[in-house]
């Protein structure tokens, strides 16, 4: 029998010997509440702070979104391309005040009469931040390295394929051959690149640009450091053409979670917090009045819509998909929309941030934005509504149906992202009107639409596509040549429409290159796609984000007087972006007093505990 | 000796390991694992093929992309070819260790798991040691006290623990020791895993920094699995006779508790720690978001909502082996704790 066993006899003091097990309870709290103390010492400031002890001035940005890839050949998220903006200029930028394009890398162009060839002048000013001169070569090279390349051309290939030559006859002159005319060469969102550094690239479809540092560019800032889903770090150029930029560093620092990144702002941890695509609600409100912080909201660059399936089919005549055919009676889809009431959608679903819907593109590109004159438009008429799907042959059955010729009651199944409440919200409020109306409703809330979509199995889908300053590309997803090839291949198409009088308005825009006639034909363009009543635009969903008034004083926006800071055409918040005073941001110093205190407190705590478990246990216990 | 007689079965699994069944029934065990194996690799592949969606059209939706882009993405992809080509491809592939490049990140997928793996074993692996360290501490102590106030404190607040969300539990950290709430500081960072330009000791200091409100959210809602098991277990132990035996011969409670009760009652416990183990690598997706922990759950999530095809292939794969082998290891561990078990 040993010792220990003889010493246990004492059952009259069961809880008095701790002994082995307690000992080692005691050890691992005593080791908890020092590793927890050690992991709360002040020696891990909050980052702001810790860089502004070093002299710097950092923006810190919340982002939520990964990386998919750094080099400007592959890169195809908002993130990505909103970080390679800040790095590689492109030929033109976009004014913050209206988006009409201004100097880039090209200080003036100008089209040949023929339109088939463009001459850019390449500005001598600017520099890549390895010392190098920007040349005229490198945009040359870029050109032509997406036009020869397959690999390289993954994300930016749609920009080159209407080009012959791509030229650079001398270090300030490139020259872009044409195959037709192409009125968006001002809208050139492509990268350029420096051709001394990516030359030896040997696959472009596997090289991400994230392993060497710094990243050698030409933009306001320098990729200096990268971390997979945690940080991308940034550094000031400050031999920038247009002017150093007046923070000295810029952090893209992840948080998955969007209240915790809210969350992060009041802290101070991070200056700025877009919100994936835009703070709720619930978020802006919580943060309005909060001493240090502005909640910016301004118009959005996006359109929320109810696209109608016109009939899937292909370019080679196939019909495919099965779409209700009563949705090929414009009546039918015209009294759909007017039985939607866009105020009580914009007050309700979006609580006021959004702005109704009109015209296909959103009114912050006032160039283009177009809205029906007040005979033109389907406003908010539930009588009319009914009568126009009575004069369709739609008409209420006894049971208050809406019945067809064939006595089949209408029953629309309507596409929904189940991943956006506002879809679901506004498939309610669809579901109560077109009810009062005499028509069913069937709300498919789906992880991935895409599918049935590219399938063409629904009738309606909830809808929406961000605009850029030059409409071309949300122009180009309504046209026939957009449409797939076959059924079983897949297309630029948004949903199926094809309409010959927007087909050969299209064509006449692509070659207009007088900016106001060119506007024009566009604003003819929305007004057939209103007429056509394929998509209606229920709302413009607003911008609304947040940022530390003590970190960031002033910071612009696009459109200047009132528009969104993070995801602009162009580098103009970040580059614009002025620090305020510093010390205002910090009381750094005195939490970590109250961190440093709490840690020594926790210390002495566990190591007290532990000390007190070791007495108690008695000698021939710890023998 | 007394207590070698009373606490008969441990004591006999440590001289168990005799003759020929011990390596049959590893065998046996290291075979059915082999062929779980195996068809992980293949349903991997087809499971993932019924995901709705179009890789392709998923990651280039809202841009400009020509059908010339769309052809050269799938050709990258090889998604152009017919789908037993692909999976004769996959096989063959994985087999030699190579897990495919991911279609979104443009990496071999082997390297972004190996990426994502230590952010993830450090986070799961110090709640795992805590949690369970906690659990069954707790639930020993609970069953011997079976009924008192503190047994009935433990459970109750286990079982409400257990049955947080672990994202609010965790959002609710972040407001109260992350941003601060009245008179409590800001202690923690609201996520991430560090802070970024630290280096050396700083880093660590940093890293466990970021670590403690996620191991704590973690801990909280998970003790409370080992600590019900093991109490349950020691709970089913405390009527033996040979616990009677080891009081009668005038042991202290204590020991009769640990060196007789306790190893006795570990065979549950152990189960649910290797299958925990197990579950260590598969990360833990709610927690690593709300708290942007750079881990392989969120990876996974991410793959998924494309899909990534080679990268939800290489984590599931991932995943299911090490559940299948901590799985398999648990079982070759039971004959050593309980002789009856694999004779």
């Amino acid at each position: 029998m040993s010792p220990q066993d003889q010493h246990g006899t004492r059952r009259s003091h069961p809880r008095r010997p701790r002994s082995r097990s307690a000992r080692l309870m005691a050890a691992v709290g005593a080791a908890a509440l020092m590793f927890s103390a050690g992991l709360a010492t002040p020696l891990n400031p909050v980052p702001q702070r810790a860089e502004a002890a070093q002299g710097k001035k950092v923006l810190t940005v919340a982002v939520a979104q990964s990386v998919d890839s750094l080099s400007p050949f592959l890169a195809v998220r908002l993130v990505s391309t909103s970080i390679l903006r800040l790095t590689y200029e492109y030929l033109t930028d976009y004014d913050p005040g209206d988006a009409h394009p201004v100097p880039g890398l090209a200080t003036s162009w100008r089209p040949s009469a023929d339109k088939l060839t463009w001459t850019y002048t390449i500005r001598s000013d600017a520099k890549w931040s390895d010392g190098q001169k920007v040349t005229a070569g490198d945009a040359a090279w870029t050109f032509n390295k997406l036009m020869t390349d397959e690999a390289a051309a993954t994300a930016n290939g749609s920009f080159v394929t209407n080009f012959s030559k791509v030229t650079a006859p001398s270090p300030t002159q490139l020259v872009i051959k044409l195959k037709k005319p192409q009125a968006t060469m001002t809208a050139l969102d492509v990268p350029i690149v420096p051709k001394h550094i990516w030359k030896d690239v040997k696959d472009f479809s596997k090289f991400n640009n994230d392993k060497t540092f710094p990243v050698v560019g030409d933009g306001p800032f320098v990729l200096t450091d990268y971390k997979a889903d945690s940080y991308v770090r940034l550094q000031a150029n400050k031999s920038f053409w247009r002017g150093a930029p007046k923070f000295d560093e810029l952090v893209f620092r992840y948080y998955k979670d969007q209240d915790a990144a809210v969350a992060a702002l009041r802290k101070g941890e991070v200056s700025f917090v877009a919100g994936q695509p835009a703070l709720t609600p619930a978020q802006a409100a919580s943060l309005k009045g909060q001493k240090n912080i502005h909640v910016n909201e301004g118009p959005g660059r996006r359109f929320y819509a109810l696209a109608t399936n016109p009939g899937a089919r292909a370019r080679n005549g196939q019909k495919f998909g099965d779409g209700d055919p009563s949705l090929l009676d414009q009546r039918v889809r015209n009294a759909l929309f007017m039985a939607v009431d866009r105020k009580t959608l914009v007050d309700k679903v979006f609580q006021d941030h959004a702005v109704e819907g009109q015209g296909y593109i959103p009114p912050r590109f006032s160039t283009y934005f177009w809205k029906p004159s007040s005979s033109q438009e389907l406003s908010y008429d539930p009588s009319k509504a009914g009568q126009l799907l009575d004069q369709a042959g739609y008409k209420k059955n006894a049971d208050g149906r809406r019945v067809g010729r064939d006595g089949k009651p209408l029953n629309y199944r309507v596409l929904c992202h189940a991943t956006d409440p506002n879809d679901k919200a506004v498939g309610q409020y669809l579901k109560e009107w077109w009810g009062k109306l005499g028509i069913g409703m069937t709300l498919d809330c789906l992880d991935n639409v895409t599918d049935p979509w590219l399938a063409g199995k629904y009738d309606l889908a909830f809808d929406g596509w961000s605009v850029n300053p030059d409409p071309d590309f949300v122009l180009s997803i309504h046209t026939c040549a957009a449409l797939p090839a076959t059924p079983k291949e897949t297309g630029a198409t948004d949903n199926f429409i094809c309409d010959k009088t927007y087909d050969e308005l299209y064509a006449k825009q692509l070659a207009e290159y007088d900016p106001a006639r060119r506007a024009d034909i566009v604003k003819q363009m929305e007004s057939r796609l209103y007429d056509l009543g394929y998509m209606n635009v229920m709302a413009y969903p607003n911008a609304v984000e947040a940022y530390r008034t003590d970190q960031i004083k002033t910071i612009e926006t696009m459109p200047r007087a009132a528009g969104n800071i993070y995801g602009q055409d162009g580098y103009w918040s970040w580059w614009s972006a002025v620090p305020a005073d510093s010390g205002s941001s910090s009381g750094g110093s005195s939490t970590g007093v109250i961190v440093g205190v709490v840690a020594g407190v926790v210390v002495l705590a566990g190591a007290g505990l532990f000390l007190v478990m070791r007495r108690r246990t008695t000698a021939d216990d710890r023998e | 000796m007394v207590s070698d007689a009373v606490s008969a079965p441990v004591s006999k699994a440590r001289r168990a390991g005799n003759g020929t069944a011990y390596p049959r029934y590893v065998a046996g065990k290291a075979g059915g694992a082999v062929v779980s194996l195996l068809a992980v690799l293949v349903t991997g592949f087809f499971l993932f093929r019924l995901i709705p969606g179009d890789p392709v059209k998923t990651m280039t939706g809202g841009r400009p992309v020509s059908a010339a882009q769309l052809a050269e993405y799938r050709k990258q992809f090889g998604l152009d070819l017919p789908l037993w080509e692909q999976f004769t491809d996959y096989c063959r592939k994985a087999l030699s260790g190579d897990l495919g490049m991911s279609y979104q990140f443009r990496t071999p997928v082997i390297d972004k798991i190996t990426e994502a793996l230590p952010n993830t074993l450090l986070l799961t692996g110090t709640a795992f040691v805590l949690y369970t360290t906690l659990g069954m501490f707790l639930g020993i102590r609970s069953a011997w006290r079976q009924g008192r106030v503190g047994d009935r404190l433990n459970t109750g607040l286990a079982l409400t623990l257990y049955s947080v969300p672990s994202f609010w539990l965790g959002l609710l950290l972040i407001v109260v020791f992350g941003v601060g709430l009245g008179p409590v500081p800001g202690l923690f960072p609201t996520g991430g895993m560090e802070s970024g330009g630290e280096e050396g000791f700083a880093y660590v200091l940093d890293v466990a920094h970021h670590l403690v409100l996620p191991v704590i959210t973690l801990v909280a809602v998970e003790y409370g699995q080992t600590l019900l098991v093991t109490r349950s277990s020691v709970l089913d132990e405390m009527g033996s006779d040979y616990l009677t035996t080891a009081r009668a011969k005038g042991l202290r409670d204590d020991l009769v508790r640990r060196r007789h009760a306790v190893p006795n009652a570990l065979l549950p416990t152990v189960t649910l720690v290797f299958v925990n183990l197990g579950r260590t690598v598969a990360g833990v997706i709610l927690v690593e978001t709300v708290f942007s922990w750079p881990g392989l759950g969120g990876l996974f999530y991410q793959a998924l909502s494309v899909p990534d095809l080679p990268l939800v292939q290489g984590l599931f794969l991932f995943f299911a082996s090490a559940v299948i082998i901590m799985n398999t290891l648990a079982d070759l561990v039971y004959p050593l704790l309980d002789p009856r078990v694999g004779r």
